[in-house]
């Protein structure tokens, strides 16, 4: 296979890249990073070959970020491009296909080669589907979900080169970031989640669903009714399409009917247990354990087994 | 300021159902996908505060000429439709060039606006395409968006922070479906949609060179395997045991 180039803004990102890219079996990787040098070397210290942009780039300028990335594939011979699939890189991964001809693939959750060809997998129709594609275009740009592939771990021969490239003037102007403010979980990273939707029908049961996820050591997430709508719980805890994709040891459901707006975000857990009052909840269909009762009795008599 | 948003036609993704894993559209009604409205919703804002007009822009076979009276319902003043049959579900690299070529031909165009992907396929890269296409700035995950002249303040929402920027028009902007709440449209503005001016053309109205074959192809597309147990549990314990013996709990 031929030379893979990885990018990705944050680390932990790129340093799944660099597995990924080894999975894949490429004849050659090489890593680019973009006024960083300490991601550079973290990046070498697992093993890559680096190479540093050494240049003025306005990060919150896709055009400038695309064209330098553009001119690192260049100039290393990548046809290949990996990203992550954050929002910052799928950002350029549309600009930079543009300007190298290539065809794209984002949100990518599984790569598999078969005959020489990378087959990727996505969510398709909304996440009803799972579409298997590949690029069929002589370059390619594929963004991957981020945790898709594990971090690479420290490794010997790697190196920090530097490379110049030529940056457009920035029509974009950055000016001001401000943090997330108040919640800062990351139900991505849970064990166990503990997940209500609309069928918690009062807000005072909440504190029912917190409690237990607290003696799980887990996370409370939700639908994203309840956080858009209700506004009961941050948006930074609803899991579905356009929340996010988790993959927990276990999943309690609690008041979730399964709509695939929803589910898309928690199929891959390994176990899912539902309660609902309606025994024809479609997401009975894909449930490991049914409990047909109260989600308040239920919740009130787990916490006080648990 | 015209604005132009670009609006892609998509099946109803509630009414698909799912039969021996495939996804079965008959009988499925065609319509805008969600974000897409907010991206017209935001249009209408803007227009709304500082004049000019909304122009709906699509790609696709005939039925979006009666897909897009929903935009002209909702606020767009007029459309601006390139139809041809191989435009149906075209990939997103044929969308953009398709998109580009058409916004070349409508005149002054302030701020192209798109969502940060459409319902169905959600690559997000039509956006960021059309910007490059066109040479023209972008912000993609727009959760505000200010317009002060010849310039925009956005904030982008990123997944840890929100980056404000100042961006140069015309520019291409994405926007995310929480910038705002899309309008309902009314009876009387329905009724009025039909009416409003409509322009039709075809590939070869436009400069725009399709490949003949599409980068991207389709190996399968099937809703995924769902070998899940589903055990009727009758009680709390019941639950707990079979939790523990999965090993993912502990009393």
């Amino acid at each position: 296979m031929a030379t893979v180039l990885i990018y990705s803004d944050k680390i932990n990102m790129a340093l799944e890249l660099l597995t990924a890219a080894r999975e894949i079996g490429a004849a050659a990787i090489k890593a680019v990073t973009i006024n960083d040098s300490q991601a550079a070397q973290e990046l070498a210290n697992a093993g890559a070959e680096v190479y540093n942009i050494d240049a003025d780039v306005n990060l919150a300028d896709a055009a400038v970020a695309a064209s330098a990335l553009a001119q690192a594939a260049e100039q290393l011979q990548a046809d290949i491009i990996l990203l992550s699939s954050n929002r910052r890189c799928k950002e350029y991964a549309g600009r930079l296909a543009q300007i190298i001809g290539a065809g794209c693939l984002t949100d990518v959750t599984a790569l598999q080669v078969n005959g020489g060809q990378i087959e990727c997998q996505r969510n398709a129709l909304g996440g009803a589907t799972v579409a298997t594609q590949t690029v069929t275009a002589a370059r390619q740009v594929i963004a991957i979900r981020p945790r898709t592939y594990e971090a690479a771990a420290a490794g010997s021969g790697g190196s920090v080169n530097n490379l110049q490239v030529t940056v457009p003037p920035s029509a974009v102007k950055l000016v001001e970031v401000r943090g997330k403010e108040g919640d800062t979980v990351d139900i991505e990273a849970a064990e166990i989640l503990v997940a209500v939707g609309q069928g918690m029908e009062n807000k005072e049961d909440l504190p029912l669903a917190e409690e237990l996820a607290r003696k799980l050591g887990g996370e409370v997430a939700c639908s994203k009714p309840l956080a858009t709508d209700r506004k009961w719980l941050s948006e930074e805890r609803i899991v579905g399409l356009s929340g996010k994709k988790c993959k927990p040891q276990l999943a309690l459901l609690f008041g979730i009917s399964g709509q695939v707006q929803f589910t898309v975000g928690i199929r891959d857990a390994r176990v899912i247990a539902s309660v609902n009052t309606d025994e024809n909840a479609s997401i009975n269909q894909m449930s490991d354990y049914i409990l047909t009762a109260d989600l308040k009795d239920v919740l009130a008599e787990l916490n006080k087994a648990l | 300021m015209n604005i132009v948003v670009a609006l892609k036609q998509v099946p109803d993704l509630q009414q698909i159902r799912i039969r021996n894993r495939q996804p079965v559209f008959d009988d499925v009604p065609l319509t805008l996908g969600n974000i897409d409205k907010n991206a017209l919703e935001a249009a209408v804002v803007i227009k709304e505060a500082q004049g000019g007009k909304v122009i709906a822009l699509s790609a696709g076979d005939e039925n979006i000429e009666d897909t897009i009276k929903e935009a002209l319902a909702a606020g767009a003043d007029e459309a601006y439709l390139v139809i041809d049959d191989q435009l149906k579900d075209a990939e997103s690299s044929v969308a953009a060039q398709v998109l580009a070529a058409a916004i070349k031909n409508i005149e002054d165009v302030d701020l192209i606006l798109l969502g940060e992907g459409s319902a169905d396929n959600y690559s997000g890269q039509v956006g960021s395409r059309v910007a490059e296409l066109l040479g023209l700035p972008q912000v993609a995950y727009a959760s505000s968006i200010e317009v002060n002249g010849t310039t925009a303040t956005v904030t982008r929402s990123l997944e840890d922070c929100h980056e404000v920027v100042e961006v140069s028009l015309p520019a291409v902007i994405t926007v995310l479906s929480d910038i705002n709440e899309a309008r309902i449209p009314s009876v009387t503005q329905i009724l009025k949609a039909g009416k409003k001016p409509k322009e039709v053309v075809e590939l070869d109205d436009l400069d725009v060179e399709l490949p003949d074959q599409s980068p991207v192809k389709t190996i399968s597309n099937l809703a995924p395997d769902s070998q899940r147990k589903k055990v009727v549990v009758k009680s709390v314990d019941e639950l707990i045991q079979a939790l523990m013996t999965e090993g993912v709990i502990r009393r």
